[in-house]
């Protein structure tokens, strides 16, 4: 017993003592009065597992997570159906960062005397605020149906669904079988739904966003992004111990929004990855993904709306018109491709993920030109194409700590004009910190959050068009229940 | 915090505790101490439990708590209760009643993990990992320093199945009353069942084979065997090694087989081929409920 105690103690205090040396002394304070909350939420409260056994450090999964996710959320014990769990059991969990950051970059525009808007200066700010709210609900409907459903607010508020989907498992009886339909997140395997810094600089991953500028100060007219959720069609299949993971989805070419915004087309994705072991340094694993995707570069049809804004002084309505693309007539349809390799690299505690990407947009997108019948291109437009590596390190103390540092660059290899500068776009940036979760439970998730971002883009200024660089740091209270 | 507050409580009541409140099993390991440095063997890996605490840490303690005698955060919501790893009892072993399991015992569990309870497969883990597990799963007990793993038992090479082994395994299950807690028709349902309890004197729940053909300790007819040869240790489930030969034990093997009549096994197929089993077979799945959740009875 005796030995015991020792024993615990010893790794208790060689917990805390990494927190102490990063001087986070008022959240230390917290953590000393902090008490698990006795609340049940979704998955930890059906299994009644610590975070850390899904999460390498929530919400990031760790392999066997990973596992539990592809298999439907079911963990194979014959206790997922909901047959199993009390009546009053609802998977609902919440999550939300209240925080203290500083945001600061060195080029905002601002109004001169030159005129509105004329002009560039730094600007810092730093204050208390809060992020969005997510709603996740998420689950097993019986067995070998899974569902997940994400209201998700920004700080305002203002709810939007980021995934609605729902998955038959394991079709007759194989692991090979799997069909998903909703919104939901790509099969990316280093998942930004998932990634562990929030600020404003490091909350995304840029070569899962990156569009190349059409001229300086001119960005295309499409939006994609790869780590946006997208809607459609995903059939995945893995071996039963998830080491080989294989999925491919059909999906509506609208970047996730509901409806049909653009034209009645689609886009498709493929992913592939396989696992192995490395002796004792870890899971090792590696794979490849592509995007294939297009998007209307203008609309067969528009409309134009009237919305009553206010009143006048003689209480008469105020309208504003506006006219835009008819939504679904979106003509036009040009390419775009995203491709990548990954790896996922294991050294005992320490872990490095490495993605090397490829891009490329039809001359049209690029140029932001209509392909009406008959229309050329632009003098000098070509196809902008680039490439861009991700290098993110975790660093795992232990199940309550880790550290995490992310680099990322895009380099253009191809502007959308022979006119641009030929390193318009590229983009440098660098994230670290860390997350400390004082308890771990089954029960809920809490972790102090330390993280600071930078990020240089050339040519990226809004009136200059000069270099940029923008920079975040954040502290926060990030937790889930 | 509050753990290591748990922790230094206990070890408050350990010492104001008489030694006589821990019966004879306590005063036994007084004797030994828990050795915190073990190590696994399986196959060419070497399990070290200094790796294996992390990851007991990161995956198991919520239910087997951290001095791993299965207090967890969780545990009074899991029935059946974690494992008590101080008392280094294990119910599927390759080795004789009564003695500690192999290393690759335990590493076997990991990988299966245990149907109709929390405990989930761990196949997603390295083997490196799962054998660090179980090093230090090892630290718990003075067992693991003061003996040594049994010898596994032998299990013989599978006789050819035949009708007559089937029957001849029937005739068995009704002599060695195996009916009494797995009930006539095998669905864990006997005239004993309900009164059953392991050895923490917690409800337990005899094997019901018609919900599937995953047996707590594997689903192979091997696995069957040596649940017969080994027992349960820890659950009412005795070792019939002494009281089965091994021509026997087969041929319930092949009986048991056909009580899981949802499972397309050699043995059902043939039992379905004859008359008599035809019969048995159609009135089990009429007697059969559907409760229309995809969750069999």
């Amino acid at each position: 017993m005796a030995l015991w105690c020792v024993r615990e103690v010893r790794n208790d205090l060689g917990r805390f003592g990494p927190v102490v040396l990063f001087g986070f002394s008022l959240l230390i304070l917290l953590l000393t009065i902090s008490d698990p909350a006795n609340a049940l939420p979704a998955f930890a409260r059906k299994y009644g597992m610590p975070c850390s056994s899904c999460h390498e450090a929530w919400p990031k999964l760790s392999p066997f997570g990973q596992q539990f996710k592809d298999n439907g959320y079911q963990m194979g014990n014959d206790r997922d159906a909901p047959i199993f769990q009390s009546p009053a059991y609802w998977p609902v969990t919440f999550r939300i960062t209240p925080y203290w950051s500083r945001e600061s970059t060195n080029k905002a525009q601002v109004d001169t005397s030159a005129g509105a808007g004329a002009g560039e200066a730094q600007i810092t700010t730093h204050g208390f605020s809060w992020s969005g709210l997510d709603f996740h609900t998420a689950g097993t409907l019986a067995k070998n149906v899974s569902f997940y459903v994400l209201p998700s607010s920004d700080e305002t508020g203002a709810f939007h669904f980021e995934s609605v989907w729902a998955r038959l498992d394991n079709i007759g009886g194989s692991s090979w079988a799997n069909v998903k339909m909703g919104k939901f997140e790509l099969d990316n395997l280093l998942s930004e739904k998932r990634i562990l810094t929030l600020s404003g600089v490091g909350g995304t991953y840029y070569n899962y966003h990156f569009q190349p500028f059409s001229q300086p100060g001119v960005a295309e007219n499409y939006a994609f992004g790869i780590g946006d959720n997208q809607v459609g069609l995903e059939w995945l299949g893995h071996s039963k111990n998830d080491r080989t993971r294989v999925s491919a989805s059909l999906l509506t070419s609208s970047d996730g929004s509901p409806d049909v915004p653009g034209g009645s087309t689609y886009d498709a994705f493929l992913a592939a990855s396989h696992a192995f072991e490395v002796g004792s340094l870890g899971l090792q694993r590696v794979g490849a993904f592509a995007y294939f995707g297009q998007a209307p570069t203008y609309f067969r049809n528009n409309l134009t709306t009237s919305t009553v804004v206010g009143t006048d002084i003689n209480n008469n309505p105020v309208t504003s018109t506006t006219t835009a693309g008819l939504a679904g007539t979106g003509a036009g349809n040009k390419n775009f491709q995203r491709y990548g390799l990954i790896g996922m690299w294991y050294i005992k505690k320490y872990n490095l993920t490495t993605i090397y990407f490829h891009g490329s947009d039809s001359a049209w997108l690029g140029s932001n030109t209509p392909a009406t019948s008959g229309a050329v291109l632009p003098a000098g437009a070509q196809s902008p194409k680039w490439n861009g590596g991700l290098f993110e390190s975790n660093y795992d103390w232990s199940p309550q700590l880790i550290l995490v540092n992310r680099y990322e660059m895009v380099r253009m290899s191809q502007q959308a004009f022979s006119s641009n500068p030929g390193n318009l776009g590229n983009l440098d940036t660098l994230t670290f910190g860390f997350r400390y979760y004082p308890f771990i439970s089954s029960r809920a998730g809490f972790a102090y959050h330390a993280e600071y971002g930078i990020i240089w883009q050339k040519g990226a200024s809004p009136v200059t068009f000069s270099n940029l660089t923008t920079s975040s740091l954040l502290f926060g209270l990030d937790f889930d229940f | 915090m509050r753990n290591l507050k748990k922790y230094c409580l206990n070890f408050a009541v350990a010492l104001i505790l008489p030694a006589g409140a821990f019966g004879q099993q306590a005063a036994d390991q007084a004797a030994a101490k828990p050795n915190p440095h073990m190590e696994s063997h399986i196959g060419n890996l070497t399990g070290h439990s200094e790796a294996g605490a992390q990851l007991y840490y990161r995956y198991c303690w919520g239910c087997h708590g951290a001095r791993g005698n299965g207090d967890g955060d969780n545990a009074p919501y899991v029935t059946p209760q974690p494992r008590n790893f101080m008392q280094a009892t294990f119910k599927c072993r390759s080795t004789p009643t009564g003695t500690l399991p192999l290393d690759s015992d335990l590493y076997n569990t990991l990988i299966r993990g245990f149907n109709f309870t929390n405990m989930p497969s761990w196949a997603a883990l390295t083997a490196q990992q799962r054998a660090d597990l179980v090093a230090f799963i090892k630290t718990f007990s003075a067992r693991w320093v003061s003996e040594k793993p049994g010898t596994p038992i032998e299990v013989p090479t599978e006789p050819k199945l035949t009708v007559e082994s089937i029957k001849h395994g029937g005739e068995l299950f009704q002599k060695l009353e195996c009916w009494k807690c797995h009930g006539q028709e095998g669905r864990g349902d006997g005239p004993s069942a309900s009164t059953l309890t392991d050895s923490n004197d917690q409800p337990i729940r005899p094997y019901n084979f018609t919900t599937d053909n995953r047996s707590k300790c594997g689903r192979t007819n091997q696995d069957l065997y040596r649940i017969f040869m080994t027992g349960l240790d820890g659950t009412p489930m005795p070792s019939f090694a002494d009281v089965v030969k091994p021509e026997d034990a087969w041929d319930l093997v092949h009986y048991l087989r056909t009580l899981q009549y949802n499972n397309k096994s050699p043995e059902l197929a043939l039992w379905e081929s004859t008359p008599d089993g035809k019969a048995v077979i159609a009135a089990k799945k009429v007697e059969n409920t559907n409760t229309g959740s995809g969750v069999k009875p």
